[in-house]
């Protein structure tokens, strides 16, 4: 780090609620340059660029910005100061129309006061477009209508309305397609001209070796190290970002049963997916892999009864079953752990026990009345065998980092009588040593018998774990592959419909 | 962190760090909750204490019973207004529920009809009123400002139909057993209130709906994807919301002899009250049994200590609205 350079951010500390998020962090980038930010899920990553755009407020450091002070205690004063966000959530009001949410704040006013000079704001937001090459996007039309990738190009678009001095870019390649992706860094190249410094969040390497001009690497909340693309490769950065490197991850798998205990035919829902149809064998794990919206986790909310399905079969252990709540399902056996534990997964204000319990209330009462002492035995068992901490039951899960979190879901489930268990996305957001517990305890699972249908975004965690691999794009499966057969390569081929 | 664990954009500006830092320490919102209660409760010790100097009436026999009389109402409908408030709903309707129970549980037994049997059709009325509501927003996802809003302005409808002039029955049992009876020292109203506490406390901690109830107020579709049915929880909350409005409708029925069509309007913002003095947070996710106790005595404290110290009641009002607003200020919630 050197003194001169124009962002200085120095000892950044955080925590929520007890979890440490950032650890006395040192980061500084230079004017004019592209500077991505990479680590695993739960590095700080996100955390880190918050607290300079004024989103969150820190704990402990301070940020310089041209060699001075820079106080970003509101979103607002950040902007002021010329630092602009854009994150992976967006911040568009949906009813409105893009040039509404592109000037917001500074529509032009007509010769009449207090009103809007409608035709030269819609002139100006298309020029602001066109300006940073994204065309094609109506801005008469409401936010809402668009698709989303073009919401993430109105979303920066928003944020490159006015000269900007740091832009930051939080994960923005998720729901961009190649095409789009090129433009956005076009658009970067040319910021940077204008000596633009552009923070980059983002965990794809790839990405990140070609539009960076230096990597700053984060892992646990603190700050591995910086290196340059061209003095690194991919290989140095993953061992960075995790630790390890990939052998050690996952574990030996026992291989699956024969016998068939979840079969798909032909599930279809309208607008979502159609034609779906596998089989999942018992102490088999199945992964499902595809890109954000080609509908897998609709598939699993379908076969879990959390929606309505329009056609097509579910049959378990040969019954044919069509549940049509998630209470039908987890009668019958069914267990979805779902993508978001915070969203749907977890009531953050109960406890440990609650928590744990309440998928099997049912079993743990009589005469409506839950009996304490085997609710506690039983919690106790799980909290023990997936190595919850602290192990205290009266603990909020609100209180509990995003691993034990994690891990406090799979105990609900497990506490179930569950045959099938489906996981969506279940080592996201939680800590490289907790993924290789939580990859144990599906191994492990699967060995004793269960179904597993694992889905994921993420390639290494698929091809590491999944005895059988499936591939959805745009709604429908476009690929089986065994173990033996499948690679990185080929599944995000087959998965971004690109033949090879 | 992943971005979906920190807290929205909008973050407000830590005001006031240092003094908090200085009361606290370092420790968390934890601490500061627990803080908080110990003020309310050393508050309420002083406030005790002086009024047992100052005043040589308060701590009569006569006083005392007087104000658990008093407290009634108010504790049974925020009693229901608490479950209705741990699933994140609201029960405007609980002052309507009680006007009608009361007037007809009088009209009933005005008309010969045997106690036990127009108490019990009353009590019927009140889980039926309950329904109605969490009906409407369980079912229909409404919302239950609205929801109850409305039943709160058609059920008072219904009371003029029933009756527009009050009802003042003769029976002289109508009065005695309920309203003015006694066991030993105690008030037998205060006591039936008294024993509903634990038994909702209970409810909501041990039992399979208790749980769920709580649960859903903290996250709904969490509860529903565990298997739990989050409409007929919904549904049960205010069903068991317009029982606790019949019952305080009958008792006070009782106890002033006399049933006006019009009693109860404003019953469901003392409850509100009571809960919110107690902790309990409107949208659900807090909210305790204990506290909501703590919560009516106190208000019906303030009360009776105004009216020993011969404050009009417009002043009464403006303490009470000073006070729901300390309260919920010391317990905003913290990040």
């Amino acid at each position: 780090m050197s003194d001169s350079d124009f962002l200085q951010m120095r000892g950044i500390s955080k925590s929520f609620d007890g979890t440490q998020a950032l650890l006395g962090v040192d980061f500084s980038a230079e004017a004019g340059e592209v500077h991505a930010i990479s680590g695993e899920n739960g590095a700080g990553k996100s955390t880190l660029v918050k607290i300079l755009s004024g989103a969150l407020p820190r704990d402990a450091g301070e940020i310089l910005l041209a060699g001075e002070r820079a106080e970003l205690g509101t979103p607002d004063r950040a902007r002021r100061l010329g630092i602009c966000a854009v994150y992976q959530e967006f911040s568009l009001v949906p009813h409105l129309t893009v040039t509404e949410n592109i000037l917001m704040g500074q529509m032009p006013s007509a010769r009449v006061p207090g009103c809007v000079d409608w035709a030269k704001a819609h002139r100006r937001a298309e020029e602001i477009l066109q300006s940073i090459g994204f065309v094609g996007i109506d801005v008469h039309k409401v936010v809402r209508q668009l698709s989303v990738s073009h919401q993430q190009m109105v979303e920066i678009a928003k944020a490159v309305a006015e000269r900007r001095r740091v832009l930051i870019l939080d994960e923005p390649s998720a729901v961009l397609s190649q095409e789009e992706l090129d433009r956005l860094f076009a658009l970067v190249r040319q910021l940077k001209q204008e000596g633009t410094l552009v923070l980059y969040i983002s965990h794809r390497l790839d990405e990140v070796f070609e539009i960076a001009d230096r990597i700053t690497v984060l892992k646990d909340g603190r700050l591995v190290g910086t290196v340059k693309p061209q003095e690194s490769d991919q290989n140095q950065l993953i061992k960075m970002m995790v630790g390890r490197t990939l052998g050690e991850i996952f574990p030996t798998r026992t291989p699956p049963g024969a016998e068939v205990a979840l079969e798909v035919r032909d599930l279809a829902k309208e607008g979502s997916f159609s034609d779906i149809s596998f089989s999942l064998r018992r102490g088999e794990v199945l992964g499902m892999f595809g890109l954000v919206g080609s509908g897998r986790t609709q598939v699993a909310r379908c076969i879990f009864g959390a929606e309505p399905f329009d056609a097509g079969e579910v049959r378990l252990d040969g019954n044919s079953i069509h549940p049509r709540s998630p209470r039908e399902a987890v009668r019958e056996g069914i267990a979805l752990l779902t993508e978001d534990r915070k969203r749907d997964g977890l009531v953050l204000i109960c406890t440990i026990r609650d928590n744990a319990s309440m998928a099997s209330f049912e079993s743990l009462s009589r005469w409506g009345v839950i009996d304490r002492r085997a609710q506690e035995a039983k919690v106790q068992q799980k909290v023990q065998e997936l190595d919850i901490r602290p192990p205290l039951l009266d603990r909020l899960a609100r209180q509990l980092s995003g691993g034990n979190q994690q891990k406090l879901v799979l105990a609900k489930w497990l506490m179930t009588r569950a045959k099938v268990l489906i996981l969506d996305e279940p080592t996201r957001g939680v800590d490289v040593a907790t993924k290789v517990e939580i990859y144990q305890i599906i191994s492990d699972l699967a060995a004793g018998g269960m179904c597993i249908l694992l889905i994921s975004s993420e390639l290494p965690e698929i091809l590491g774990m999944s005895d059988r691999a499936l591939v959805m794009r745009e709604g429908r499966l476009v690929g089986e592959f065994a173990r033996a057969q499948a690679s990185e390569e080929i599944l995000l081929a087959s998965a971004a419909g690109v033949s090879q | 962190m992943t971005s979906g664990s920190a807290p929205t954009p909008s973050a407000p500006v830590k005001a006031g760090g240092g003094l908090r830092t200085l009361l606290l320490g370092k420790a968390g919102a934890r601490t500061r909750r627990r803080w908080v209660d110990y003020a309310f409760i050393a508050a309420f010790g002083v406030l005790l204490l002086i009024t047992a100097t100052v005043s040589d009436v308060f701590f009569t026999q006569r006083n005392l019973s007087n104000l658990l009389r008093q407290a009634v109402t108010n504790g049974l409908l925020s009693l229901g207004m608490l479950v209705v408030i741990l699933t994140g709903g609201i029960d405007l309707a609980v002052g309507s529920v009680v006007a009608l129970t009361a007037v007809m549980v009088s009209g009933l037994s005005d008309r010969g009809m045997p106690l036990f049997l127009a108490i019990l059709i009353c009590l019927v009325v009140g889980v039926a009123a309950g329904a109605v509501n969490g009906f409407f927003i369980a079912r229909f996802k409404l919302q239950p400002f609205i929801v109850t809003l409305a039943t709160m302005g058609a059920i008072r409808g219904l009371v003029f139909v029933y009756s527009d002039i009050p009802i003042t029955p003769s029976d002289p049992a109508f009065r005695a057993v309920l309203g003015a009876g006694f066991i030993g020292p105690f008030p037998v109203s205060a006591l039936i209130m008294l024993a509903t506490y634990p038994i909702v406390w209970f409810f909501l901690t041990r039992a399979k709906a208790g749980r769920a109830i709580v649960a859903i107020g903290g996250n709904e579709e969490a509860v529903r994807l565990a298997g739990i049915s989050v409409t007929w929880h919904i549904f049960l909350a205010y069903m068991i919301s317009g029982l606790f409005s019949a019952l305080a409708g009958v008792i006070l029925a009782s106890r002033l002899g006399i049933a006006q069509p019009s009693v109860g309007s404003g019953f469901e913002l003392d409850a509100i009250a009571a809960c919110v003095i107690g902790g309990a947070i409107l949208g659900g996710g807090g909210g305790s049994t204990f506290g909501t106790l703590a919560g009516v005595v106190s208000l019906g404290m303030i009360d009776n200590l105004l009216n020993l110290f011969n404050v009009q009641s417009y002043y009464q009002q403006i303490f009470k609205g000073v006070i729901i607003l300390v309260a919920v200020l010391a317990r905003r919630k913290q990040r």
